[in-house]
């Protein structure tokens, strides 16, 4: 697994986590290249799908984060996307996506260092547990070791 | 008469439901009779595999195609009759998005072997026979289709034309695909023979504030008949399930499982209800949402009951494959 | 294949992202993708050469799709958009990608941060490739303020807008204007006396045609959007009619209820039915029904409504619930002081000739508990006072950040010990903050005073004998010292109120990690909030002095004044719309909305969005079953496709 660079999505609300990932930048306090952040207005706005998209796409992991509860720019948006995460958590459970590779945190605009933690945390993480790649070819490649010489689709 | 219009019907990993499906037309099969010799039909008919390759290409007009393909053979045999035909239709849920037997992609193919060929309390099988492909016998060489790794669905295989979803799809759609194509009136390539919406579109039960305190099953409590089902805690697939079924489950007081597929725009039926399901949770309160969500039974099982083939992420990561997998990169 | 015509701009700012990204690589992978007919790299992108570098292009090369790889878009994206408005390219139709605060500055490594780049750049013009024209809405500003605290900062900013003719309804909680600047004795650096200059402002306010003033009364809910937002106030029952007193003092004078008074820092008490100081607007009592022998049961008493020679006195009033009107809301709810918990270093709370701040200005104030004299609990003078600094300031212990007032708080308290006795002062200080105008020459004058400045905090207040001890570490000699005082001067932080979180919910504002609320950008809009319409004004947003909350105030009410004058606000086309034909009635979404933006039309069986409500979080877009419900801005498609991006290379 050497030079495994792990790719990270991270939905970010424009209020809160991502103004932490800003001040993160502004404090130029370092942490890996492997977060690919996406902003949303709030994390209300996050999908289920995305996540699910981010991984069929080769996401090695996904971080999900908003304002802290009870401090959400539009009320409750953190309230439902940790809602869904929840029960995100358990199918991508049964996915057998392990654990570690989904989050959904709470990180207001002033949390830089918090940010900068959580986003070294999940790629290291998500570095020792090694990539996913994505969907198709992982779909492809277990017909391929299951169906001897089997081309599956087309 | 002119030519009559020349049908097969073949059936791939399902349960049989679609056949009876065909027949649920009742008298109306004489009027398909009337205008379509019917020239496969496994469940009926004594038709055989070389019958079909000896037709010439596109020899059958339409081949109504149900079950998902979870072996060798679904996908030879779907390849072979969208070469005899001029029209497919991916016939029922399980050709649609996989359906039932597409939950089995949470599992993979070691561990369903394990499961029906060794731990079912009613399997008897002290020396662990599993089935083999290949089989040596005095007389020569036995065979059996190959066993995927992960069902698919019938567009996966083979080009589909028409979709007719449903569990089974019901007979006044069925109907309609017959007509529509014995007029010659045919939708563009690709269409859903369906709604468009979603089944509340349809579904005339009161719909008030959607706010619920936890969630239930079918079984656990009496329902209002009046009353939409989420309103009750009850988990209904309807909101995001195409419409076009007549609503025939909550017609008898039966929430909405989902078989219709998603409707239009949207991608992943089992991720949006997801979405819409957990946020009608009326509480803030993390530690009781974590609770409440926890201890919905199988929850993937009821989001993808019928599209897991047809989902953003098809199937479960087998850990034992990883390396493998990696390695094929 | 995308039709679209994109131009992607990578900018070096300066070397801030050229310094780790390679940023001509950056532009030159850009160009090889869907889309994107020029790509460039440029020193500024934001400089006025940069900006018609952009224009130009689009003019040029017919663009539908600008990029730009540059900062934060929350630092330029009003730039970009308006430079590509004015080349005749909708606003919505340029896309940021944050290279800098997200990329260049938190990655060393210049390999792995161009390759960040470089995804973060597709993903950018993935999103391009989908991004649709968007046409703004304005709406209407009614042209009235709520203002909301009376201290200094509500009463500058409430003045102000009142001056440029426009109605205000200033709202303060207390039954007087005057807020915490009327408990000080001087102001540093001149010395003026606090209520010299405060006083007049307050007359101006309740004589002002302009301003109508609700003491004793709170804001409870706060409903609507800029421009019409309809402000839900409680009248708290104060028991005494405004309009009939003449403030005489008799009931006062005749209450037998006595408790401490808060004004006084409890250093004094006072009655139950009192005015907070002498000079309060308005100028009429309080009825105090906590400490009231009336309405504690403790007897029928009601002796001051007996001695009103005006009637203004009646019981058992209800609280009154009034509804208004407001184009704009300025919150001005200012600032507490720390006060040291019990079991505290410092002695406070234990030792009673150990004070705050507040007490102290209390104590020197001429209308104040002593009338003005220093005197220790025993009514001596003191021989020695000590001023300590930053106490519960620059402190991991209680607040990181410096309160900005202390150390010339300190030097005026050591100025007004010198002047008021004989006494030694003690002056512990961590470093000496005098960065105001006329504050280095007032720290120059108080040395030449002969105050004992000793660098160091002071850690420990002890009881030896008669006097109190200040241990401290000085930092000059590098040894502890131990000064024998006869009073204590804690010169503590100012902090976020208690009632501030409650404050924020009420106006949807956002607290910082220290309880302060937040201003939309530290440095461009210190008096703007996320919440459009609504304003922040003194010390509410952050610890400053007298002049600086003075000057935030007039900013406030210039941001107020200015939707106020323009009449209109450009409204965010960011919000949700229905797809009608999707919308298939489950009433999912309507519940959801926290601004109750959605409703149901019964006949068409579809959700309505009412625009101007909705704030575009999207939540509505998320459950919503059918993909009826849509985001400007932030479409399904658009994020997927942003998704997708990162992962094309």
């Amino acid at each position: 697994m050497n030079g495994y660079e792990p790719k990270i999505v991270a939905f970010l609300c424009n209020w809160c986590s991502y103004t932490a990932a800003d001040t993160a930048g502004t404090a130029r306090r370092k942490y890996p290249a492997n977060v690919n952040v996406i902003r949303i207005m709030c994390t209300g706005r996050m999908e289920p799908t995305f996540v699910f998209k981010a991984f069929a796409e080769g996401a090695d992991g996904v971080l999900i984060s908003g304002c802290h509860p009870g401090e959400c720019h539009y009320l409750t948006g953190n309230y439902k996307a940790y809602k869904r995460s929840v029960g995100l958590e358990q199918v991508l459970s049964d996915f057998g996506i392990e654990p570690e590779r989904f989050k959904m945190t709470f990180i207001s605009a002033s949390e830089a260092d918090k940010f900068a933690s959580v986003a070294t945390e999940i790629t290291e993480t998500v570095r020792k547990l090694g990539p996913l790649g994505k969907v198709r070819d992982r779909v492809k490649s277990y017909d391929e070791v299951f169906v001897t010489g089997g081309e599956v689709s087309g | 008469m002119a030519d009559k219009l020349k049908f097969a019907f073949y059936w791939n990993a399902s349960c049989g439901g679609c056949e009876v499906a065909v027949l649920d037309i009742h008298e109306k099969i004489l009027d398909v009779a009337a205008i379509a010799d019917i020239l496969m039909w496994p469940v009926a008919m004594d038709f055989k595999e070389e019958d079909v390759e000896a037709l010439p290409d596109q020899h059958i007009d339409v081949a109504f195609i149900n079950g998902g393909i979870r072996n060798s053979e679904n996908k030879k045999m779907s390849q072979l009759l969208r070469q005899k035909s001029k029209y497919v239709v991916a016939f029922g849920a399980c050709a649609n998005f996989g359906g039932i037997p597409a939950l089995a992609n949470f599992h993979h193919k070691e561990s369903i072997f394990d499961r029906v060929y060794s731990e079912t309390p009613s399997t008897v099988n002290p020396e662990g026979v599993w089935p083999q492909e290949i089989t040596e016998v005095p007389e020569g060489e036995l065979s059996l289709p190959t066993f995927f790794n992960t069902v698919y669905m019938l567009a996966e295989v083979v080009d589909v034309d028409y979709y007719l979803p449903g569990c089974p799809p019901p007979p006044d759609l069925i109907l309609a695909a017959v007509e529509a194509i014995a007029s010659g009136n045919l939708p563009p390539r690709g269409t859903v023979i369906a709604g468009e919406k979603s089944v509340c579109h349809s579904c005339d039960r009161v719909k008030e504030e959607k706010k619920v305190t936890g969630f239930r099953r079918i079984h656990e409590v009496i329902p209002d008949p009046e009353r939409c089902f989420l309103e009750q805690g009850i988990i209904c697939a309807g909101s995001v399930t195409r419409d076009g079924c007549g609503t025939r489950c909550l017609n008898v007081d039966m929430p909405c499982r989902g078989c219709f597929g998603a409707p239009e725009g949207v991608i992943d039926q089992g991720a949006q209800l997801l979405s819409t399901l957990t946020t009608l949770l009326d509480t803030d309160d993390l530690e009781e949402v974590r609770s409440i969500i926890g201890s919905i039974p199988d929850l993937s099982g009821y989001l993808y009951r019928f599209t897991l083939s047809d989902s953003l992420m098809k199937r479960r990561i087998v850990a034992e494959l990883k390396d493998k997998e990696v390695a094929s990169h | 294949m995308s039709e679209r015509r994109i131009g992607v701009y990578v900018c070096h700012c300066g070397t801030n992202i050229s310094k780790t990204v390679d940023v001509e690589d950056v532009a030159k992978y850009s160009q090889g993708l869907d889309g994107v007919v020029v790509s460039k790299d440029y020193k500024y992108m934001c400089s006025q050469p940069g900006q018609e570098l952009i224009q130009k292009d689009i003019k040029e090369h017919g663009l539908d799709g600008v990029v730009v790889a540059a900062c934060s878009p929350r630092m330029h994206e009003p730039t970009f958009q308006r430079a590509a408005r004015n080349a005749g390219l909708n606003p919505y139709l340029v896309e940021m990608v944050n290279i800098r605060e997200q990329c260049s500055w938190v990655t060393d490594d210049r390999a792995l941060a161009t390759a960040k780049a470089k995804r973060l750049t597709s993903s950018g013009i993935a999103k391009a490739r989908l991004n649709r024209a968007l046409e703004t809405d304005f709406t209407a500003i009614t042209p009235r303020a709520l203002v909301v605290g009376g201290g200094i900062a509500g009463i500058e900013a409430a003045l102000k807008i009142a001056a440029s003719g426009y109605e205000v309804v200033l709202v303060e909680k207390e039954g007087t204007i005057g807020g915490q600047m009327a408990k000080f004795d001087k102001t540093f650096p001149t010395l003026d006396c606090s209520a010299c200059i405060l006083t007049p402002k307050m007359v101006e306010v309740v004589q002002h045609p302009k301003i109508e003033l609700m003491t004793y009364s709170e804001v409870q809910r706060v409903d609507g959007y800029v421009g019409s937002f309809e402000v839900t106030i409680e009248k708290k029952p104060r028991d005494v009619d405004l309009n009939l007193c003449t403030g005489c003092g008799d009931c006062t004078e005749k209450c037998p209820a006595s408790v401490l008074s808060e004004f006084d820092e409890g250093l004094s008490m006072r009655k139950s039915i009192s005015t907070a100081f002498a000079q309060a607007i308005p100028n009429a009592p309080v009825l105090d029904r906590e400490s009231c022998w009336y309405y504690t049961g403790k007897a029928k008493c009601q002796v001051c409504a007996r001695v009103c020679q005006a009637n203004a006195i009646t019981f058992d009033n209800e609280p009154e619930i009034v509804k208004e009107q407001f184009g704009v809301i300025v919150v001005a709810t200012g600032f507490d002081i720390l006060r040291p918990e019990e079991g505290n270093q410092w002695g406070y709370g234990k030792y009673p000739d150990v004070f705050n701040g507040l007490q102290f200005e209390r104590m020197s104030n001429a209308s104040g508990p002593t009338d003005g004299l220093l005197v220790t609990s025993q009514g001596k003078e003191p021989e020695a006072v000590a001023v300590l600094h930053c106490i519960g300031s620059r402190d991991e212990n209680y607040r990181e950040y410096c309160s900005r007032t202390c150390c010339m708080a300190s030097l005026k308290f050591a100025h007004l010990v010198k002047e008021k006795t004989n006494a030694e002062v003690y002056e512990f200080y961590i470093d000496m903050r005098s960065f105001g105008k006329g504050y280095e020459e007032f720290y120059n004058r108080i040395q030449e005073e002969g105050i004992n400045f000793i660098r160091g905090k002071g850690a420990e207040v002890t009881k030896k004998g008669e006097k109190l001890v200040v241990r401290g570490e000085d930092q000059q000699l590098g040894v502890i010292r131990e000064v024998p005082v006869d009073m204590v001067i804690l010169n503590t932080a100012l902090q976020a109120r208690e009632d501030a979180a409650k404050i924020a919910e009420t106006f949807s504002l956002q607290q910082g990690q220290d309880g302060w609320f937040m201003e939309l950008h530290a440095k461009l809009a210190p008096g703007k909030t996320a919440v459009e319409g609504v304003f922040l004004a003194g010390t509410c947003q952050g610890p400053r002095d007298i002049p600086d909350t003075v000057a935030h105030a007039g900013g406030a009410a210039a941001d107020a004044l200015r939707l106020m004058a323009a009449g209109q606000q450009e409204m965010s086309p960011v919000s949700a719309y229905v797809v009608e034909e999707y919308c298939t009635g489950c009433k999912v979404c309507i519940s959801l909305c926290p601004y109750d933006a959605i409703s149901f039309d019964e006949d068409g069986k579809v959700a309505v969005i009412t625009t101007a409500l909705c704030k575009g979080c999207g939540a509505c877009v998320a459950s919503c079953p059918t993909n009826a419900m849509h985001l400007r801005h932030f479409e399904d498609e658009q994020i997927l496709a942003q998704i997708e991006g990162v992962f094309a290379g």
